[in-house]
C-alpha cells in the first residue's frame, strides 16, 4: 500500500533503498565522502531528556512526533520507536548513520513519572522512550528525539555540501519549530543539555578519506592543524570511533558567538579545502614519487578483497579504503566509485546479516563478508 | 538615626503598607539583612549584565553566586551538573547563569553571547538593524577570540599556529565594514 505524506512509515523498506550520501559524487568528491549538518534543539518547559521521568520523555516524544508528521519535511517520513525495536534494526539505523550508537542503547530514565509534576507514572510506561524520523527517500533527513537533547535534526550530503545541507536544515528546523516551542534565550541562544552546544546549536562535519595522508605519513600533522584550527577529529561512526578505513569526521568544536553562516564559511570554504588540498598533494607526491609502492598497495588491497576467504570488518574497511584511492586515481577502471562506498556500509555486521537474511556469529559473518566482497567485485 | 533593633546607625529604610497603614522602618546594614531585606536596590536586568559583562570582558573574575542553589524548575544542584556535564533543564541556565558563564566562555573560544538564528515564534528573525549590530559584535568577538588565541600560541612557541591566526586577523581587517 502506497503511503502519503505524513504518514509514518514501516521502518524496513528504507534500507532496500540507497541513501544518496554513498552515490559517491558531489563537489570534491575523490576526499570527501559526505557533508553533515547537525541541529541540537530542545522544548521549552520540559526537563532535558537525561533529567526527565519516563512519563516526560513520553510526553516529548509524541509531540515532536506529531509535528515532525505533519510539517510536511520530506516526500515521505519513517517513523520509529527505538524502543520497541529489535537490536538488528537498531543497528542498522546506526550503521547507515541515521542514529548514533548512544540512541541505539539507549539509557534507563532516572524514574517513572514527570520531574515537573512528580506522582505515580501512567501504567505501560517504557523505560527509554525515544524514536527516530527518516527522510525518504534518499535518508537525507534524520531527527533524533530523546537522545541528548529532545530533538538532534541532521542533513546528510554526498560529498562537500555543507552550503546545500545547511539550506536544507534551515528550513526544516523553521518548519518544525511552526509547532514547537524551542527553548531559547537572548544571551545563550538555543539552549541545549550539555553547555557545549549552547547557541546555534549546530554541528557541521565532513568525512573525509585520507589514505594519501595516512600512507605519506602526514596524517597525524594534518590532525593536529585541524585541531589548531578548533575542529574536532573523530572516526567513522563518531564519537569514540576508530578511523576506519582512514576516514576521519572534522567538525566545529564551537556553538556560540559564531553565526550559523560563519561556521559555515569558516569550514567550507577556509579549512576544509586546505585538508582536502593536503591529501591532493599527498596523494600526487605519492604517484609520481612512490607510484610503485603506491599501486603495490592498490592492488594487494583488491587482491585481498577478491580472493580472501575470512575478512573482519576493520581489514575489509582498510581494503575498501585503498580499493577507493585506486578508483580515485585511476589505477583500477572497472570498478565504480558508488560500488566501494555501498560495500564500506554492506560489510557492516547488522547489513550484512540483512543482506543473507539470517542471524550470524563474528565467524560465520567473516565468512559471508569475504564471500559477499568477492562476489561483488569480480571483475 | 539609630537601628530599630540595636545600637548601630541605621541605612537602611524600609517602607511597608499594612492594612491601609504606612509602617516605617530603620535598620542598620546587619538587622537589614537579617530580616531578609535587601540592601542593594533592585537591579534591572541592564544593569546586572553590565555588572556582570563588563568585568568579564576586562579579564575579571565573575561574582560566584553561593553554592548549594539549585534549580528551581528541575531542583538539579550545581555540584550534580559538575559531576554529570548536562544540565536539567531549560531554566538552569538562568539559575546558574553566573557559575556557567565562564565555563562556556571558556568551551566557545571567549564567546559570551549568541549570534545567528532565533525562532520566529519570538517575534521572527532580527531587524536589519539589530543582525547589522550584531554582525559587528560577532567581529568584535572574533577579534577579541583569535588575539587572545594568538597570544596563547605565542607564548606556547606555535608558531605555524599563530602565523594562521595572524593571517586570519588580516583577513578580518580587510573585511573591515566601511
Ligand atoms: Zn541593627
Ligand atoms: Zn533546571
Amino acid at each position: 500500500m502506497p503511503h502519503s505524506a505524513g504518514q509514518p512509515h514501516d521502518p524496513s523498506p528504507a534500507f532496500e533503498n540507497g541513501t544518496e550520501w554513498l552515490r559517491g559524487d558531489g563537489p570534491a568528491s575523490d576526499v570527501v565522502m559526505s557533508s553533515r549538518v547537525r541541529l541540537a534543539r530542545n522544548l521549552a518547559g520540559l526537563p532535558f531528556v537525561h533529567r526527565a521521568g519516563a512519563a516526560d520523555r513520553v510526553h516529548v516524544l509524541d509531540l515532536v512526533r506529531a509535528q515532525v508528521l505533519k510539517a510536511g519535511l520530506c516526500e515521505k517520513i519513517m517513523w520509529a520507536n527505538l524502543h520497541e525495536l529489535g537490536s538488528a534494526e537498531r543497528s542498522l539505523l546506526v550503521e547507515r548513520h541515521l542514529i548514533s550508537k548512544q540512541h541505539a542503547k539507549g539509557k534507563p530514565a532516572s524514574h517513572p513519572g514527570s520531574v515537573l509534576a512528580p506522582g505515580p507514572a501512567p501504567a505501560g510506561i517504557p523505560d527509554d522512550p525515544r524514536g527516530v524520523a527518516v527522510g525518504l527517500p534518499g535518508e537525507r533527513l534524520s531527527i533524533m528525539v530523546n537522545e541528548e537533547d529532545h530533538l538532534r535534526i541532521q542533513v546528510i550530503r554526498s560529498g562537500l555540501a555543507l552550503d546545500e545541507g545547511w539550506a536544507e536544515i534551515d528550513q526544516i528546523d523553521d518548519k518544525i519549530e511552526a509547532g514547537l516551542d524551542y527553548a531559547f534565550s537572548q544571551r545563550f541562544g538555543y539552549l541545549t543539555a550539555c553547555p557545549t552546544n549552547v547557541g546555534t546549536g549546530l554541528r557541521m562535519s565532513v568525512m573525509l578519506h585520507l589514505p594519501g595522508l595516512k600512507l605519506t605519513g602526514d596524517i597525524e600533522k594534518a590532525k593536529r592543524a585541524a585541531q589548531d584550527m578548533n575542529l574536532a577529529v573523530r572516526g567513522f561512526y563518531g564519537e569514540g570511533s576508530d578511523a576506519a578505513g582512514d576516514f576521519y569526521q572534522f567538525s566545529n568544536q564551537t556553538t556560540l558567538g559564531k553565526s550559523e553562516k560563519v561556521i559555515l564559511q569558516d569550514l567550507q570554504q577556509e579549512i576544509v579545502p586546505q585538508i582536502i588540498e593536503y591529501e591532493r598533494v599527498a596523494r600526487r607526491t605519492l604517484q609520481s614519487k612512490r607510484a610503485t609502492a603506491l599501486e603495490d598497495q592498490v592492488y594487494r588491497a583488491y587482491g585481498t578483497l577478491t580472493h580472501a576467504r575470512l575478512l573482519t570488518t576493520e581489514e575489509a574497511m582498510q581494503m575498501l579504503s585503498h580499493v577507493r584511492l585506486g578508483v580515485v586515481l585511476g589505477l583500477i577502471k572497472h570498478v565504480e566509485q558508488r560500488l566501494v562506498n555501498q560495500l564500506m556500509l554492506l560489510i557492516q555486521p547488522a547489513h550484512l546479516q540483512r543482506v543473507l537474511s539470517r542471524e550470524m556469529d563474528q565467524e560465520q559473518r567473516r565468512v559471508a563478508r569475504a564471500s559477499l566482497l568477492r562476489a561483488k567485485l569480480a571483475g | 538615626m539609630k537601628c530599630d533593633h540595636c545600637d548601630n546607625e541605621a541605612t537602611v529604610r524600609e517602607v511597608t503598607m499594612k492594612n491601609g497603614a504606612r509602617i516605617e522602618r530603620h535598620l542598620c546594614e546587619q538587622c537589614a539583612q537579617q530580616h531578609g531585606i535587601g540592601v542593594q536596590p533592585q537591579v534591572s536586568i541592564d544593569e546586572l549584565i553590565g555588572k556582570y559583562v563588563l568585568p568579564h570582558v576586562l579579564g575579571q573574575a565573575a561574582p560566584q553566586t553561593p553554592k548549594g542553589n539549585s534549580c528551581p524548575t528541575c531542583r538539579m544542584g550545581y555540584a550534580e551538573f559538575k559531576q554529570g556535564g548536562l544540565l536539567g533543564c531549560p531554566d538552569c541556565y538562568k539559575t546558574f547563569e553566573n557559575q556557567l558563564a565562564p565555563l562556556i566562555e571558556r568551551a566557545h573560544e571567549g564567546a559570551t553571547h549568541h549570534i545567528g538564528k532565533g525562532p520566529r515564534r519570538r517575534g521572527g528573525g532580527p531587524s536589519p538593524q539589530a543582525s547589522l549590530t550584531a554582525q559587528l559584535q560577532e567581529r568584535a568577538a572574533r577579534l577579541r577570540a583569535i588575539r587572545k588565541q594568538l597570544d596563547e600560541a605565542v607564548k606556547a612557541e606555535q608558531y605555524e599556529k599563530a602565523a594562521r591566526l595572524r593571517d586570519e586577523l588580516r583577513k578580518l581587517d580587510e573585511a573591515n565594514p566601511a
